[in-house]
């Protein structure tokens, strides 16, 4: 039984539990404990690939410490959950993945770093789709997430989306304050619309990509899961920063993402982009993107209506890109190293082995894709051709951003699927991408926010896209939909 | 160039080559880590987590080795591409941890450049240099460790490489060897390699085709990693009869990679064209496009040594050296300097002789080199001093020279010591030729009756009287007079 303290604690926001602990109205320790008896009540759900209760609760003492003695940084005593995409010194990392088996990274990512120095707690390392390839979570090697949500009247079970459906999934069922996610295609937008819960992914070049095991180098992004904008903002602001050790990233300062939050959003240009009311889209989703428009313009922002012409052509375009660069960056998962190896007749025969046990399905696909796209003869019709489509994504942003502020769009063209469904259908599954890919190619950031529920009861988001490192307008902006859609249904499960 | 045609069955043949030169860049950092880059290091404690690409690694240039890469291409007389893309060469094998080299393919950092070749005779010839471009070295695969495993030494792994590509300009294997031997002097003079072929900072791969002169180019071969210039050389010679041969049996030539077998002087293929590797190069997506601030090219361009090139004109021009010794004492710097500090307020040809004869090849028997060696620039001056002054006649001086490199004291302290000090007192010297003439009275005779050739015999005969010390001049003009009675 969880006490009524406990379950007061674990629907903290991140921002109520430094206001609180500051205070000294609990302990970070009590937060620590209460998180760690919620990932335990919930293993159910199986967002969890590697608990670390001693872990959480050693930070948390060491919090407790600071704060008695008037320190602390931004996110002192917050507990959170780490996709086990980031690499965490000493404790074991698996990308999702069979091949990583046993892999315990001798250095800590920087973006993790980053908020153990601004005094997070970790509560483990959360599942995730293989190599972050997945809109499901179920192309984990650890086995399908689901999602704490289910349908009205419908107990059967549906995924968080993916690939940070363990982060999600975690955020929403309240066992952790915040979690770390990373965006290659959608991987943290889609997820939070599916489970109700805030998801950014900053600016291509915000966030250090340095500890993060790659997909695809040129898109993948890093960003913060929570249950408000506020709080994305507080924990944005100590996971990005200019690294040196990525030559990706920006040398620009890190503004105060949770001062940008004022309200006023009077004036502001919201482009409603034509191109994104796509074929098969539920009517529910058109509906809801309309009431978005009309919540932003109540808040004196003027719709403007632009055009994205390219946008049809930004799904197979990622399809090329992402695939041909992960087919390179997994090429050192070779069984050498690190992590699994299936021993072999001779050195071909070892690579063999350990990448046909070591990778799953999904990941095989898009290893064979992009060594397709990228070999001799077809290099200039696929991989060149889809970087030509890239730019042009980008100048329609480009253009469209000289007439507007921000973007309206919706997240994905559904809510959360059944664990069953789409299984078979790789194509069906890429669909879920559509309207978050275009942000990844042209390195905008984009924000998730809960907006409504669908007939049948499940969260459905609406996407903001911004212009480069203009994530302050981006949190405005979507706090003013939060506010206006003032989302507080909960899953079934939280109570 | 005709004497560097090939005689075949069916006529002359002429060959064609281009070298591509993997060069070590000397920095103390590898190309994209912090990583150490010393030679002969313990196996595999020269690797950061980057090098042997551990999850979530990233690569960061370098920018010594960028700077180097740019000395290199101004030393080349190249042009510097101000904007260069790093790809990815992706293929699978054991020393190579990420399953990809970095390098750069479509976008060189240095584009067109020349090389000068001195060839014997001081005659010159320029061969063009395509590109240089940056890349990364691979580890060491060990196959003798163990019967049935591999071992892995990473220490090599993202050690930065210029590679150096030529034009196919060189018709001769001599060729190809004087334009390694200048890349070399160049490189070493800017230090930017050390041009170490045994221990592999500078590694040759050599294209080789044939064809009759006039007549289109022939299908080349690729001759990997030969490690010497001497296996340059007949890596080629060998290559270029093979293809002869075939071709005059009316064979043709398949476009391969080949292997050039030291210890049986033969090449052997590797891998044909059709298992040519498809090295799926695209750019890298985790390094941004190579940009360079002019005003750090141009810094650089006023910073570059006096290259052998310009050094060697100088040498023509102020010493009035001929053009083949100027080479060979430009070849390197540290000959160089030795040479004007040797020659400095005294007689350039004479220093030059010195230095290019006796000095370098007691060098070379002694297998020393010139900080080492036991005479220095001052003290092979102080002999040829001695040699000015009538001290001592130049047979005496090699006398000399060969104690200064024994015990290495200066000149004046052996003449003194062995009392080889030569004679120039015309009294003894008459004295010594009267003493001759009276006992080989009979030669004295031949001679006068016109067996002119006897005079070197005296010189000889008085010489050995007086131990060799008699200044030559004074015993020939004393001499001459006393012969002709």
């Amino acid at each position: 039984m969880t006490s009524p303290m406990a379950s007061r604690l674990t629907d903290l926001t991140i921002a109520e539990a430094r206001d609180g602990l500051r205070k000294k109205s609990f302990s970070a320790t009590e937060i620590a404990k209460a998180h760690v008896q919620a990932v335990e009540k919930a293993r159910g759900l199986n967002a969890f690939i590697t608990e670390t209760p001693e872990r959480a609760l050693a930070d948390a003492k060491a919090s407790d410490q600071r704060i008695a003695r008037g320190e602390g940084g931004p996110l002192e005593g917050v507990p959170l959950a780490i996709k086990d995409l980031f690499c965490t010194k000493g404790v074991l990392t698996t990308a999702g993945s069979h091949i990583l088996d046993g892999f315990k990274p001798p250095y800590e990512s920087t973006v993790t770093a980053n908020l153990w120095r601004d005094g997070a707690a970790m509560l483990g390392k959360v599942n995730m789709d293989e190599f972050a390839m997945g809109s499901s979570n179920k192309t984990s090697y650890y086995g399908p997430v689901t999602n704490p949500w289910s349908r009205r009247g419908d107990n059967r079970k549906l995924v968080p989306g993916g690939s940070s459906g363990g982060s999600a999934a975690s955020v929403a069922a309240r066992i952790a304050l915040g979690a770390t996610g990373t965006d290659t295609g959608g991987s943290i937008r889609q997820p939070a619309a599916f489970t109700g819960i805030v998801g950014i992914k900053p600016t291509y070049g915000r966030c250090s990509r340095w500890g993060i095991v790659a997909f695809a180098s040129s898109l993948d992004q890093a960003g913060p899961m929570t249950r408000t904008v506020r709080d994305s903002a507080i924990m944005l602001r100590s996971m990005a920063g200019h690294d040196p050790k990525d030559s990706t990233s920006v040398d620009l300062p890190v503004p105060d993402y949770e001062a940008a939050l004022t309200g006023r959003i009077k004036g502001l240009r919201v482009g409603i982009p034509k191109e994104y009311r796509v074929d098969g889209m539920a009517g529910e989703i058109d509906k809801l993107w309309q009431q978005g428009v009309a919540w932003l313009k109540q808040e004196g922002a003027e719709p403007v209506e632009i055009s994205l012409p390219h946008t049809k052509y930004a799904l197979p375009a990622y399809y090329i890109i992402a695939p041909a660069e992960a087919s390179s960056n997994l090429a050192r998962y070779d069984g050498a190293r690190f992590g699994l190896r299936v021993p072999g007749d001779s050195l071909i025969d070892m690579y063999e082995n350990t990448r046909a046990a070591g990778f799953g399905k999904e990941v095989r696909r898009r290893v064979m894709i992009g060594t397709y796209v990228l070999s001799a003869g077809y290099y200039d019709a696929y991989y060149l051709r889809a970087q030509r489509v890239r730019a042009l994504i980008l100048r329609d942003f480009t253009q469209a951003f000289e007439k507007v502020d921000v973007i309206l769009t919706p997240t994905a063209p559904s809510a959360a699927f059944g664990i069953d469904e789409k299984s078979d259908d790789p194509i069906a599954m890429y669909l879920n991408d559509v309207f978050t890919v275009t942000v990844n190619l042209a390195g905008l950031p984009g924000i998730s926010v809960p907006a409504g529920l669908s007939a049948d009861g499940l969260p459905l988001g609406l996407q903001l896209i911004g212009k480069a490192f203009d994530e302050e307008t981006l949190f405005r902006a979507a706090q003013a939909i939060e506010q206006a859609a003032a989302f507080k249904a909960r899953p079934a499960m939280v109570g | 160039m005709s004497e560097a045609l090939i005689e075949g069955r069916t006529g002359k043949w002429e060959m064609v080559l281009g070298l591509e030169v993997h060069a070590q860049i000397v920095s103390k950092a590898k190309l994209f880590s912090g990583a150490a880059t010393d030679f002969g290091a313990e196996p595999n404690t020269q690797v950061s987590f980057v090098d042997a690409a551990f999850p979530g690694m990233l690569p960061v240039i370098n920018r010594y080795c960028v700077e180097q890469a740019v000395k290199t291409g101004l030393g080349l007389m190249a042009a510097i591409n101000l904007r260069s893309v790093f790809d990815r060469k992706n293929y699978f094998y054991a020393d190579l941890p990420a399953g990809y080299q970095i390098s750069q393919y479509t976008r060189p950092i240095v584009g067109k450049g020349t090389i000068q070749l001195d060839l014997p005779g001081g005659e010159t010839r320029s061969v063009g240099i395509t590109r240089l471009h940056m890349e990364q070295d691979a580890g060491k695969s060990l196959h003798d460790q163990s019967p049935n495993e591999t071992y892995v030494d990473l220490n090599r792994a993202g050690v930065a490489l210029m590679e150096i590509v030529s034009e196919p300009d060189m018709r001769s294997a001599e060729e190809a060897a004087a334009y390694l031997r200048k890349l070399r002097s160049i490189l070493r003079y800017l230090g930017t390699c050390d041009g170490n072929m045994e221990e592999g900072s500078m590694r040759c791969d050599v294209n080789v085709s044939v064809r009759k002169p006039g007549a289109p180019l022939g299908t080349r071969c690729e001759i990997k990693n030969v490690n010497s210039v001497r296996f340059v050389m007949q890596a080629i010679e060998y290559e270029a009869r093979r293809q002869i041969e075939i071709l005059e049996d009316g064979g043709k030539i398949d476009q391969e990679t080949r292997l050039f077998d030291n210890a049986k002087g033969e090449t052997r293929s590797m891998r044909s064209k059709e298992h040519a590797h498809d090295y799926r190069y695209f750019p890298d997506p985790d390094l941004l496009p190579l940009e360079l601030d002019p005003a750090m090219v141009e810094k650089i361009k006023a910073s570059l040594p006096e290259l052998p090139d310009e050094k060697k004109a100088r040498f023509i021009k102020d010493y009035g050296l001929n053009a083949y010794d100027a080479g060979v004492l430009v070849g390197e710097q540290a000959s160089a300097n030795f040479y004007e500090s040797v020659a400095k307020g005294r007689d350039a040809k004479i220093a030059s002789n010195w230095v290019t004869g006796d000095y370098f090849g007691y060098l070379n028997k002694s297998g020393l080199d010139i900080a080492t060696a036991p005479v220095d620039a001052a003290k092979l001056g102080g002999l040829i001093d001695l040699i000015a002054d009538g001290t001592l006649s130049g047979r005496l001086a090699k006398e000399v020279f060969e104690h200064m490199w024994a015990s290495g004291k200066p000149a004046a302290a052996i003449v003194e010591e062995k009392g080889l000090k030569q004679v120039t007192d015309t009294g003894a010297i008459e004295q010594a030729i009267d003493a001759v003439m009276k006992e080989q009275a009979d030669k004295v005779a031949e001679y006068r009756s016109g067996k002119d050739k006897l005079f070197g015999y005296f010189v000889g005969q008085v010489m050995k009287r007086t131990q060799g010390k008699a200044n030559p001049a004074a015993l020939n003009e004393l001499l001459k007079k006393k012969l002709a009675g």
